[in-house]
């Protein structure tokens, strides 16, 4: 088990690493003030906070590695922070340690188009690979909601997904090679542009590890070949049931949609309310499929879906004939989370993955437990993949409904595993899940974790109580505020 | 080893053990005990004796790929998982099986045949496992479409060198919870932990297949057909080359799946970015196979496969020996076949000169099989960055270095 430095020892050694941050990154990059410090106590996930004892912001990969050498030397704990922009209090800060901040580093993005490879710096945005990567001709799948602010080093950290990955896999299935620093101060070169380097698959050990194996300073991704079609419906159903019997069928055909997307009354009544997307009315529950890839097969796809759906009771079937029309059927799924606000004063967002089989009964189950305590859920999901979203609302002001919603919270979960499901299918575990993940792995499995964050941080220094588990208890009991994103409340994302 | 054999192994573990023979060796190293577990529990019980006696343990499948990598240093006991061959649970409606390591390709792809829907890995190697294609990460031609091994693993179960039973991933297709474990055991060579069941990612049976091929002279044609093949949108499921002799012409074959209709329409699609291309609805007799029996594995970035091909060739044509080149040159992978007879001095230079081409563009060359005796004096793996992380992931996970010692990568 590996030992965490005192809270003491953190305080004076983290005093000396600004020092010597200060001497290595010069004075403007190193923040010390409290008032200033406030800006990184929390990540998209507002509830967790901790308020770090210096905030270094760095500009080169070089600049990095000089950074935890000087934490490693000063066993400093010390976190790696992105765009904040993640769901689990990954990005939270130990308290009175290190923060180190990679979207201040000076941006390198170079597309190889004839190896199909770019080569990504760890603060460079999602949505800029596709970006650049569009005039000739490629475009870098994983698509998570917060794509145009989230970081590529973010995404590595935690295997972000998004709405195409029931097509085209994760962050994990898109990284060839990365440069990365652990926890020594150690530089390694891992995989590269080429496939299958010899030994251990330990870029696959790092995508997803939540920065605590240590930090990526360049990411080598795979970019794939624009598809030469899209085609997005819009169907609407009576209720939930039928909207399932659609999705089984449409994926027992053999389709692969690019995306699959199903929101319940609830959700749907929210973001009519706050977008006016104009879904069909009376919708028990809506799809959004997209298909896309070479024509002839989009668009027997496309015709297949439709019947699909008629088959199975939709009322009425939208196909966008433009790529405005296609922008207005997703305005409405995507304005999902920040609509909750019309229904509810908070909200807790869960994102449990169960069997695709199991969709149309977990839901039922859901309403179930809603029910039971009182608390109302809206449910919106990749039923692509079993990736479910439920958020439960709740009013913080009302005597016992934050613990009641809570509760509920926690049961979803408890559900999923149950269903043989995960307790995170996108937002990692964080802070967040590490209840649950006593929950869904044995003391054994945890242990065989902690036999590779050893071997990468035996001073348990990366992130330390994050992902995974300790078997004793650590920090305080989380403050809980739930609420809007706090990016989504500015304008600046949308959340998924 | 005088103390505790097969009799004693049965007793304290209720597996079926025996006295190991010549026919179980693994490059010539005899284990002294053969054990047939059926189940996780009984492979934890064997390994928990093991880990007592301090023995130097492998696990077998069929054995089609036992003598890949180099020889073990020592080998005690011999774990025969080929009884462990259940299909234990086929998700028809999630596209999701588990099978025990033990199950081979074809077994998992008849059990799965009828409801439509396939494991999308391709048998390379006649008889291999699931645990053993896993345990090498040998990947098929499918790779370009569908991803290689590590991309359609979603779980696994294990046993530890210390006989603890680790549950890695889930059943489902998404799931972040946790430390990739699946990644870190794939293609580890049995030197991490005994993968006794594997959970994997299906795909359906496509209706149409059509094998497109284009014949092109040498690397400097292969290269604009190649490029015509990696621009196109028809979005293949392979692009494999094949080259019989360093002289010869280059095959490149594209295969083309899908529905009746829509396939047709992209195989269209892609014969006519090829110059001369003909169609069939069979693959190539060299398709998905390995060419041997002693193989080298190339990888190359994407641009630099023509220039691997052309360095492959001048360098097995100086060697003087007969070799085949084939492989998955729409990923970047190719392999190097060439004679059992190969004398060491002939193989230790074309190693070094294929090792300087494929760094020259981007990858590795290591030696995947060779006889006992030349592998010897091989470098069978060349350098390997990141190898200290390995170490120290080893020393973690097998202190006593007892699982396929001295086989792997830096002698791990």
């Amino acid at each position: 088990m590996t030992t965490e430095p005192s809270g003491v020892a953190v305080a004076t050694n983290a005093a000396h690493a600004a020092d010597l941050l200060r001497r290595v990154l010069g004075p403007a990059a190193v923040i010390t003030d409290p008032n200033e410090l406030a800006t990184y106590e929390c990540d998209g996930l507002t509830c967790f906070r901790a308020r770090a004892a210096v905030v270094a912001l760095l500009a080169t990969p070089g600049q990095l590695k000089d950074a935890v050498a000087i934490c490693a030397r000063l066993k400093v704990p010390f976190v790696a922070r992105g765009s904040g922009t993640g769901l689990s209090g990954g990005a939270v800060p130990v308290a009175d340690g290190v923060l180190l901040v990679t979207t201040t580093m000076r941006p390198v993005l170079e597309v190889s188009a004839d190896d199909q490879r770019a080569e990504v710096g760890p603060g460079v945005a999602n949505l800029e690979v596709s970006r650049v990567a569009h005039p000739y001709g490629y475009f870098y799948a994983p698509d998570p909601s917060s794509q145009p602010v989230c970081s590529l080093g973010g995404n590595v950290a935690e295997n972000s997904g998004g709405a195409h990955c029931v097509k085209y896999g994760f962050t994990t299935n898109h990284v060839t090679g990365l440069e990365v620093v652990t926890p020594d101060g150690d530089v390694h070169i891992l995989g590269g542009k080429a496939p299958d380097a010899p030994g251990y698959d330990l870029v696959g050990i790092f995508v997803g590890s939540e920065g605590t194996l240590g930090v990526a300073t360049r990411v080598t991704v795979r970019l794939l070949r624009l598809p030469q079609a899209v085609q997005t419906v819009l169907a609407a159903f009576a209720d939930i049931d039928s909207a399932g019997r659609a999705v089984s069928a449409i994926i027992a055909c053999g389709l692969v949609p690019a995306a699959l997307e199903m929101m319940d009354a609830l959700a749907i009544s929210a973001v009519e309310q706050a977008v006016r997307c104009h879904y069909p009315e009376g919708a028990g529950a809506v799809l959004i499929v997209e298909l896309d890839g070479p024509i002839a097969d989009v668009e027997e796809g496309l015709a297949d879906v439709r019947q699909y759906c008629l088959d199975n009771g939709a009322f009425e079937t939208r196909v966008a004939s433009s790529a405005e029309e296609r922008a207005e059927i997703w305005r409405g799924r995507k304005s999902a989370f920040a609509a909750m606000g019309r229904l509810s004063p908070n909200y807790i967002v869960q994102d449990g993955v169960v069997p695709r089989s199991a969709l149309a009964e977990v839901l039922h189950d859901i309403g179930r437990l809603s029910q039971e305590a009182g608390i109302r859920i809206a449910n919106v999901f990749h039923a692509g993949d079993g990736n479910l979203h439920p958020l439960v609302l709740y009013d913080e002001t009302v005597e016992g409904e934050e613990e009641r919603a809570e509760e509920v919270a926690e049961k979803v979960l408890d559900l999923c595993i149950a269903r043989g499901g995960s307790i995170t299918g996108e937002h990692g575990v964080g802070l967040h899940k590490l209840g649950a993940m006593r929950k869904m792995f044995s003391e054994d499995d945890l242990a065989t974790m902690w036999l590779v964050r050893r071997a990468f941080d035996p001073e348990g220094i990366c992130n330390p109580g994050k992902a995974v588990p300790t078997p004793r208890l650590c920090g305080e009991p989380p403050r809980r505020r739930h609420g809007p994103h706090p990016l989504a409340e500015a304008g600046v994302a949308e959340l998924f | 080893m005088a103390v505790f054999g097969p009799a004693e192994l049965e007793k304290a573990s209720r597996v079926t053990a025996r006295t190991g023979t010549d026919a179980d060796s693994v490059d010539g190293v005899v284990p002294a005990v053969v054990a047939a577990p059926g189940s996780t529990e009984a492979v934890a019980e064997v390994m928990r004796v093991a880990a007592a006696e301090g023995w130097a343990v492998m696990a077998k499948g069929r054995g089609t790929k036992l003598d890949w990598g180099n020889r073990p240093e020592r080998l005690d006991l011999l774990l025969d998982l080929a009884g462990m061959d259940r299909v234990i649970e086929h998700a028809r409606d999630d596209l999701v099986a588990r099978a025990e390591a033990g199950t081979t390709l074809a077994k998992l792809s008849a059990t799965l045949a009828p409801s439509g829907q396939c494991f999308p890995a391709d048998e390379v190697v006649p008889g291999s496992t699931i645990g053993g294609v896993v345990a090498t990460g040998l990947s098929g031609p499918s790779r370009y479409l569908h991803g290689p091994v590590r991309d359609l693993v979603l779980g696994a179960t294990a046993v530890r060198a210390d006989g603890v039973v680790v549950h890695a991933g889930s059943k489902v297709v998404k799931n972040v919870a946790g430390y990739d474990l699946s990644k870190l055991f794939t293609g580890s060579y049995g030197t991490l932990v005994v993968l006794t069941e594997l959970t994997v990612k299906l795909r359906p049976v496509p209706a149409v297949q059509r094998f497109v091929t284009a014949s092109c002279a040498g690397p400097d044609e292969l290269a604009p057909a190649l490029s015509a093949v990696l621009a196109s949108q028809a979005a293949p499921t392979a692009v494999e080359l094949e080259r019989a002799g360093p002289e010869a012409p280059v095959q490149l074959t594209v295969l083309v799946e899908g529905r009746s209709g829509p396939a047709e329409v992209r195989a269209a699609e892609i014969a006519r970015a090829l110059d001369g291309a003909t169609t069939a609805t069979s693959p190539p007799p060299w398709w998905s196979r390995l060419p041997g029996p002693v193989t080298f594995k190339l990888t190359s970035v994407l641009s630099g496969v023509p220039k691997l091909v052309a360095a492959a060739s001048s360098l097995a044509g100086e060697s003087g020996l007969p070799a085949q080149i084939g492989g998955s040159a729409g990923a970047g992978v190719l392999y190097l076949g060439v004679p059992d007879q190969a004398a060491h001095e002939q193989l230790g230079p074309l190693l070094a000169g294929l090792r300087e081409a494929a760094r020259a563009c981007g990858g590795h060359a290591t030696v995947l099989r060779a006889p006992p005796r030349s592998k010897a004096s091989l470098d069978v793996w060349g350098p390997v960055p990141g190898l200290e992380l390995m170490r120290r992931l080893k020393a973690e996970f097998d202190p006593g270095r007892r699982l396929a010692p001295g086989r792997f990568v830096g002698g791990i």
